[in-house]
């Protein structure tokens, strides 16, 4: 049978303790284990997007990774971008925007422009598009998800 | 009570206020299903056919029953007898979902065989790939254009059925002299269309939580669905227990697009399990499973024939249709042939109309069901433009109905009003500036650069009637704090109903847009609805909440002329504020009057009830709601690749009076993306022998950030009178007309 390993991480600033099956993905860790449920699974092949969680500062699919890949990594879910209750401006930007519908995609997202925007403070048009063209939206058409990336960055630009 | 104030102006109604749903959906906060955990829930995993067409000569799960972990493994025969009626009331009672899993043969890929009850969903599929499964395979019946005359292969043997008809309409002329038409026409065009299948892909996939009390006899379901109350009324048929004994509620869906309207048959294996074992059992399905085994859509063909006159004007359109229902339809939604005319002025109608089974996943509802009405016209009326030569614009607006035509019947027996085909043509055609286009394309063409234009123009049918469909209920409760809580019938699985039937409750009772909550999606706190879908929760819910409102509003002012001894007619009730008109200094809050409703009620007046609640069901005045959009689409084709670019997208509309044009368009933008995806990138395959070949999002594409355009959206306002708000339904437009105008491009 599966032999079950410790897991130790610094999730959304906090250190995590875990024991699991090597072949447990870290987004099953987080949301079975860790409870944090705004990590989303639409499709676990690593095309959709809506797992994303940014590990030491790269943004990854949580369901292609194993839980035990991550060990001694700082991980920040879509729980970790607001800041006491406070919306993170990529999070108030889409709210602004009408970038979410059903919101299912949307904290893959949400995670996927805050590390694009951490990389890139000052992308173009077509940086913007390309840069999210590893997540899927099956609700807006990507009409207010782009805009409000637009939009975050030239407020975070600002802010600086 | 007498009805004594008047309706407050439009504070929120017409503005795009910040959703109420985003703060939790933004922060990883929302409750899907896969959410829900349970004391002592198990987890479970389908074993699916991979054969198309074949009798189960063997399925041994000796193993998969021996790996620790495993709670149950069943199959048909753990079912047979433990269940009862399994229809929709929408449907009717004929229309049964198919048995929880197959019973002596499979009829599509993906037909599931046998349930895995587990400990974890891991174990539960580990299980799955223990069970041996043996199928006698037979020829698969895939072409459904030529399903109907394949005798020799058939999907319902099983049933003993002698055919792969599932209905057949002979050919029906809705006018008496059609033949003439078409004998007298200068021109007579006909073609074929055919609409490929591409199917609902809501980022959520389906999932139910079943937890069955044995002890009990309740039943608690948590489900993604567009329709908890039609899901309950279901359970408690299927399980012969009371409405009362089954709770069924869901707070946040993924996404339904209609695919989530109906109980499927994993989710009654799923509660069946669960009452066997007296446990919760969680089924969250994977991407795999959505794509081969949720409910198809589209997949249908016309031949459609256009008698034109000399003077360009169509005197008659007919349609041979025959569409794909797959073996299992969920629901068998195809083409609509009453409103094959559309919104033009064509006074003859002819059709025939074939539903054919294939061993292929069956057919469910996808916005806009019936909209292949729209493409097959659409794409006619474009090549009838290019077989005559003639300008495809100036053609439709010889042909198109304009608001000064109205009221409008058309062959097809529908009564049009209210609408604007015309002039959303122009208006969209405006935005487009369509001389300077086509002086850009002509310049194009000249230098080699493929470049076309699209245009798609339909009318649709939004909050129909039919069963179960034609009214909804609200409660609507001000609370003891002066806090407004609207309970709707409604589910929302991206239409941000939370914040549009917010807007409508805040106007209509004269509070704050903060201080209005709304419930939904919870049989044991709402008032019945059918559910969320056919664009019918502005109108019709958005009915109910202002008139529920009304009543509330109405009391709010009685109790106060009460305590302020002034005469209701002189009051007005605004930002949660009771005042006399033209003297604001003499006012009391909303709080302070329900503190009388609650509180002291004892002081009221006998004619006065204590509470500040009102329930009411709503019915528009008419049935359906016309609402109706112009669609441009501009593409150029790549000549060395071939690969089409959307160069501009224009959608004009008009939705009747907006509530928040940002949803509005927020719905236009959804929809009109998919049915471009349907043109340019999804295409569901299935080989000849009816394996499914795009099984993944690696095979199925989906438009992603880099192929879709810039939509630009003109509004045009009609208010409509079914309803006292003047809304229109427009969930499902964009989806219907994107499909032809992308094509026609």
């Amino acid at each position: 049978m599966s032999t079950n390993h410790d897991v130790k991480v610094t999730v959304n600033g906090r250190e995590r303790t875990g024991t699991v099956e090597a072949r447990k993905t870290l987004a099953d860790f987080l949301r079975e284990d860790l409870g944090l449920t705004g990590t989303h699974l639409a499709c676990e092949h690593g095309v959709c997007g809506a797992c994303t969680v940014i590990v030491d500062d790269r943004a990854v699919r949580a369901c292609l990774q194993f839980a035990v890949q991550v060990e001694g990594t700082s991980i920040t879910t879509v729980e970790g971008l607001a800041t006491d209750g406070e919306l993170n401006p990529v999070q108030r930007a889409f709210m602004n925007e009408h970038g979410l519908q059903c919101g299912f995609c949307t904290p893959g997202f949400v995670v996927s422009a805050t590390a694009l925007l951490a990389s890139n403070p000052d992308p173009s048009d077509q940086e913007i598009r390309e840069g999210l063209s590893g997540n899927i939206c099956r609700c807006t058409g990507y009409q207010g998800i782009i805009r409000a990336v637009r939009s975050a960055a030239t407020e975070m630009r600002a802010s600086q | 009570m007498s009805m004594t104030s008047a309706t407050p102006a439009a504070r929120y109604i017409g503005q795009s206020v910040t959703r109420k749903e985003d703060q939790r959906l933004l922060t990883g906060h929302g409750q899907y299903v896969d959410d829900i955990t349970l004391p002592g829930l198990l987890h479970a995993a389908f074993v699916r056919s991979d054969i198309a067409r074949g009798a189960i000569t063997r399925v041994d799960a000796d193993a998969a029953r021996a790996l620790p972990g495993v709670v149950a493994v069943y199959t048909w025969s753990d079912f047979h007898g433990g269940f009862g009626a399994s229809w929709h009331a929408m449907l009717g009672e004929e229309l049964m979902v198919p048995p929880p899993l197959a019973i002596t043969d499979v009829r599509h890929v993906g037909d599931p065989i046998a349930i895995v009850v587990a400990t974890s969903r891991y174990i539960a599929e580990d299980a799955c790939d223990l069970i041996e499964v043996d199928i006698d395979a037979q020829d698969a019946v895939v072409e459904f254009s030529t399903a109907a005359e394949d005798t020799d292969n058939l999907v319902h043997a099983g049933w003993g059925l002698t055919t792969n008809a599932m209905m057949a309409v002979p050919f029906t002329p809705m006018s008496p002299d059609l033949d003439q038409a078409f004998d007298d026409a200068a021109h007579v065009v006909d073609c074929t269309i055919r609409q490929n299948r591409y199917v609902c892909v809501p980022m959520e996939g389906r999932g139910i939580v079943a937890d069955y009390s044995t002890g009990r006899d309740e039943l608690d379901v948590v489900c993604s669905c567009q329709s908890v109350h039609e899901t309950r009324n279901f359970f408690s048929r299927y399980l012969q227990i009371p409405e009362s004994s089954v709770r069924v509620s869901a707070r946040d869906v993924g996404g339904g697009f209609g695919q989530k309207m109906f109980v499927f048959r994993e989710e009654c294996a799923v509660v069946l399990a669960s009452r066997l074992l007296g446990q919760p059992v969680k089924w969250i399905e994977d991407r795999h499973e959505n794509l081969v085994a949720a409910p198809h859509s589209r997949n249908e063909q016309g031949v459609v024939r256009l008698a034109i006159d000399a003077d360009q004007i169509i005197q008659a359109i007919t349609i041979d249709h025959v569409g794909d229902v797959g073996a299992y339809p969920a629901c068998p939604a195809v083409m609509n042939p009453q409103l094959l005319p559309g919104p033009y002025k064509i006074p003859r109608l002819g059709f025939s109309m074939n539903m054919v089974w294939t061993n292929t996943m069956g057919k469910g509802a996808y916005r806009g069901p019936w909209m292949f009405e729209t493409t097959a016209r659409e794409m006619a009326i474009d090549n009838a433009a290019r077989v005559l030569d003639i300008d495809p614009i100036e053609f439709r607006r010889r042909n198109l109905l304009a608001a000064a035509d109205l009221p409008f019947t058309s062959p097809g027996l529908q009564v049009f009003s209210e609408i604007t085909p015309l002039e959303t043509l122009e208006q969209a055609l405006e935005m487009l500036d369509y001389d300077a286009f086509r002086a850009e394309q002509k310049a194009a063409r000249a230098e080699g650069r493929l470049l076309g234009l699209g245009c798609s123009v339909y009318v649709e049918p939004t909050s129909m009637s039919g069963p179960t469909l034609a009214t909804e209920g609200a409660t609507i409760r001000v609370e003891s704090s002066g806090k407004v809580v609207a309970f709707l019938g409604t589910t929302s699985h991206g239409q941000s109903v939370e914040t549009t039937m917010a807007q409508v409750v805040a106007d209509t009772v004269g509070v704050r847009y903060e201080d209005v909550t709304i419930v939904q999606a919870d049989t044991q706190s709402t008032p019945y609805g059918p559910g969320t879908g056919g664009s019918r929760t502005a109108v019709i819910a958005g009915g109910a909440a202002r008139q529920a409102g009304e009543v509330v509003r109405d009391k709010i002012v009685q109790i106060a002329a009460h305590h302020m001894e002034a005469d209701p007619a002189d009051l007005e009730v605004s930002n949660g504020v009771v005042s006399v008109a033209g003297t604001p200094a003499r006012s009391m809050t909303v709080k302070e009057v329900a503190d009388h409703a609650y509180r002291f009620a004892d002081q009221l007046p006998a004619d006065l009830g204590a509470g500040l609640e009102a329930t009411v069901r709503f019915k528009p005045t008419r049935f359906p709601t016309w609402s109706n959009a112009t669609h441009l689409c501009v593409v150029e084709i790549d000549r060395d690749t071939c690969v089409p670019h959307v160069v501009r997208y224009i959608v004009s509309e008009d939705c009747g009076r907006m509530i928040n044009p940002s949803v509005v368009e927020g719905q236009i933008f959804g929809g009109v993306i998919q049915g471009m995806g349907g043109v340019l990138l999804e295409d569901f395959v299935y080989d000849s022998s009816g394996n499914p070949l795009t099984t993944t999002f690696m095979d199925y594409l989906l438009p992603t950030t880099t192929e879709v355009p810039e939509i630009e959206i003109g509004h045009i306002e009609t208010e409509s009178t079914t309803n006292p708000g003047g809304y229109k339904g427009m969930g499902e437009c964009g989806a219907i007309g994107a499909h032809a105008a992308v094509a026609n491009a």
